[in-house]
């Protein structure tokens, strides 16, 4: 790595004593030596394991639930159903308003995706819970489901969450989250050419080391302890309050040290399962994902379609740019919603382009519910962008990087979401791109800045 | 038949922090009799290295050494409240809140070592070594250690802080979508050289030559692993990943490492990282978060380079040899 200081000396102050000294990270030894301790490395004598019996379905109705035969199984101490779920309908984004509840901690009547948790096993070893949740008996009446978010927002489709009531997120600006800046219509008129194209994505697993769970103990007084890898400590404890119907000061939660989590770990999802087992059973509870449900179970990042329409002149002037963006939400909006209209926030890009209209929706299908993921709401709308980029510039015949100068924003320049540009430096990151990878481009560019006199 | 060599270019911007605002984070500090500083938090590390952060931040406030700073989160009954660790935000919400506390903390600190020294304390500074002294006058210093001990046991003061950062929220503007989604954005502009095997669709990524803008580089080892990790993945997620390979049915999906595809270390890139720091305007000594947006350009820029290499476009994602190997198929059919 090399640090080009050449850049931006005149607003930076160098030569402090700590900041900018590559230091040797202190928890590094523990990490390599395997010294760090993680949620996992709790133990208690007594301490119960969960597994989860999980829906084979996409859409079913569950008609009925019989667990005698796991209750009898050797070592099972406890078998949860929806029943025992003090708030069984849940949202985690509640806690900033975006509702409605719309997700089962466990499933209630229903399920909606392949892999829903429906009853809950606990038992003194890892193995007579999952062999007791071999045992659990449900009936299912199967329901048609759909997997595609086109298909799902038509006419007809099946409906996937009864608690939106339609397949997409309702916005308070309507179906989907809007952004509109000058006049599109009256840029594409103007257009010497018009590209329409339209990119996907499939969803993609977080894979941190450490599988999402959790290790619970009661304090003995009425109290109890999680030691988590949350990435989100109050946000789990409130939303766990809630569900359980538990005041806040009965939890306590403890983490801080995890082993990757990419956005994995910021659903909420075995902490407040494993708090009522603790609570119900009087026992210690851990509740760890196995690699499978790891990659097939929790959230990963959502699948994505993008059609951008541009107008560009023959001068390389990006004139007016139209963006419609869904987001595979899956079964549940989990941080979904808010994944969509970071999107609408993003569009169109680091570039200056004077008419923009951009809706953005979250969609409702029988896939595994998605999430956040790092780079939420941006990492594939970039890919859209800037493959839509390289196809306008040999549109036109302008060199690809030649072409993005000449769009590229500025400080000042108004944004669609009617935000100025400020500190904007993607030209000096293209001017010293061009400049490492021996791909020339124009003097003119070379000497642009995204400065601007008196800004 | 051949090997067919192509490169590609993308440039991108990445807002830092949770988008809209809204979310808090709250740090306290305080001295040990030892003459180390305590940062208390709820935030997570991921293992990216916050606490190193963290350390180093509060560390250049009060002028200490960061071996003297220790690091303790995250427990809900002792940590002030945090939002979390994701959407970039670490680094800067956290570290505005540790900044604050530790003036806070400094201040007491040198109003103590006033006292000792008899002189006022906006005569004072730290040498960053574990001493104060007198501006012009290094001789007369006194290290922490004394001002903690003299601070707890005889002055009866609190060497402590209390930090807080907020960005309030923003709401969008129902018709328009006028919002105030970040205060900063990180850059970056990646180019990517790949071959592409035209009889097996089979993709190799030659190099990617990463340039990336964060506001300041707080330690630029850390941000080294992060960037290098970043651009691996943005490889990863171009070429290799999706838990639904044989989509729409969920037959098949990779439920182990052996099984959900990923570039193993036979397969990486020549990766050269470069950074330029322009400075944020509310950012911890001006950074950035660079956290997410690191793996983002390679994706594009892979899709381009293959498009240069083959003359088709993939427009979905994985970039998979199928993908390439039917659409050069349907290209010779014309």
């Amino acid at each position: 790595m090399q640090l080009r200081k050449d850049y931006f000396a005149d607003v930076r102050k160098d030569g402090l004593h700590e900041i900018g000294q590559g230091r040797p990270r202190l928890d590094s030894p523990g990490h390599v030596t395997g010294k760090t301790a993680y949620f996992a490395d709790r133990n208690f004598p007594g301490m119960l394991h969960l597994k989860m019996v999980r829906s084979p379905h996409h859409h079913a109705r569950i008609r009925s639930i019989d667990t005698s035969e796991a209750e009898k199984h050797p070592g099972v101490v406890r078998v949860l159903t929806a029943k025992d779920v003090p708030h069984n309908v849940y949202t985690i984004l509640i806690l900033i308003q975006i509702g409605p509840e719309d997700e089962t901690v466990l499933a209630d009547g229903k399920v909606r995706w392949k892999g829903e948790a429906v009853v809950a096993v606990l038992a003194e070893t890892e193995r007579a819970a999952q062999e007791a949740a071999a045992k659990v008996k449900v009936d299912y009446e199967v329901l048609p489901a759909v997997f595609d978010m086109e298909e799902a927002l038509k006419p007809g489709a099946p409906l996937v969450n009864e608690y939106h009531g339609q397949n997409y997120y309702l916005y308070d600006s309507g179906e989907c989250r809007k952004v509109r800046f000058g006049d599109v219509e009256a840029g594409f008129a103007q257009a010497d050419h018009i590209l329409e194209q339209s990119y996907q994505s499939s969803p993609i697993e977080h894979a941190p080391t450490e599988t999402t769970g959790c290790v619970v103990a009661p304090e003995g007084n009425d109290r109890f302890t999680c030691y988590t890898n949350t990435q989100a400590m109050f946000f789990t404890l409130d939303n766990t309050s809630i569900i359980l119907q538990m005041p806040g000061s009965k939890l306590h939660f403890v983490g801080g040290t995890v082993g990757g989590g990419f956005g994995g770990k910021v659903d909420v999802i075995v902490e407040p399962i494993a708090i009522l087992a603790a609570k119900l059973t009087g026992r210690p509870v851990c509740f760890i994902y196995s690699r499978e449900e790891e990659m097939q179970i929790s959230s990963p990042r959502a699948a994505e379609k993008v059609i951008i329409k541009d107008g560009v002149m023959e001068n390389g002037r990006i004139v007016a740019r139209k963006v419609t963006g869904y987001t595979d939400a899956g079964a549940y909006s989990r941080h979904s919603p808010y994944g969509a209209q970071k999107g609408a926030a993003h569009y169109p890009g680091p570039y200056t382009i004077p008419n923009v209209w951009i809706d953005t929706y979250c969609v409702y299908t029988n896939r595994t519910p998605s999430s956040a993921m790092r780079g939420f709401g941006v990492t594939i709308g970039d890919f859209a962008l800037e493959v839509q980029m390289d196809k306008l510039a040999r549109l036109i015949g302008m060199d690809p990087l030649e072409f993005r100068f000449v769009n590229a924003y500025r400080d000042g320049d108004m944004k669609a979401h009617r935000q100025p540009t400020e500190g904007a430096a993607l030209i000096e990151c293209m001017q010293e791109a061009s400049r490492v990878a021996n791909w020339p481009v124009a003097e003119k560019y070379m000497a642009m800045s995204s400065y601007r006199k008196g800004a | 038949m051949a090997i067919r060599r192509g490169r590609g270019v993308a440039a991108i911007n990445y807002p830092t922090g949770m988008n809209l605002g809204g979310d808090p984070t709250q740090a306290l500090v305080h001295s040990t009799p030892t003459g180390n500083f305590m940062v208390t938090l709820s935030s997570v590390d991921l293992g990216q290295g916050m606490k190193q952060i963290m350390a180093q931040i509060c560390a250049e406030t009060i002028g200490v050494p960061t071996d003297r700073v220790v690091i303790d989160t995250a427990d809900t009954d002792t940590g002030p409240h945090c939002m979390g660790t994701f959407a970039s935000r670490g680094t800067h919400r956290a570290g505005n809140a540790v900044i604050q506390a530790a003036k806070e903390a400094r201040q007491v600190m040198l109003e103590v070592a006033a006292e000792e020294l008899e002189v006022n304390a906006s005569d004072l500074e730290t040498d960053g070594e574990g001493n104060i002294q007198v501006k012009g006058a290094p001789q007369k210093s006194i290290s922490i250690f004394d001002v903690a001990l003299s601070a707890h046991f005889k002055r009866g003061r609190s060497i402590s802080g209390r930090g807080m950062f907020l960005i309030p929220r923003s709401y969008p503007e129902k018709e328009t979508g006028a919002m105030k989604p970040s205060t900063c954005y990180a850059h970056a502009c990646t180019v990517a050289e790949v071959e592409v095997d035209d009889e097996t669709g089979e993709v190799t990524v030659l190099t990617v030559k990463n340039v990336f803008e964060i506001g300041r580089a707080l330690n630029p080892k850390m941000v080294e692993q992060q960037l290098v990790g970043g651009s691996w993945m943005g490889i990863s997620h171009a070429l290799y990943e999706t838990t639904e390979p044989y989509y729409p049915s969920r037959d098949h999906g990779g439920t182990d490492f052996n099984q959900y595809l990923m570039p193993g270390p036979g397969d990486l890139a020549e990766t050269e990282i470069i950074v330029l720091e322009r400075p944020s305007a509310d950012g911890p000594f001006g950074a950035k978060g660079p956290g997410e947006m690191c793996a983002n350009p390679q994706i594009p820029a892979v899709a381009n380079a293959v498009f240069d290499a083959v003359g088709v476009r993939i427009d979905t994602l994985p970039i998979t040899p199928e993908r390439i190997l039917r659409a050069l198929k349907a290209q010779a059919a014309g």
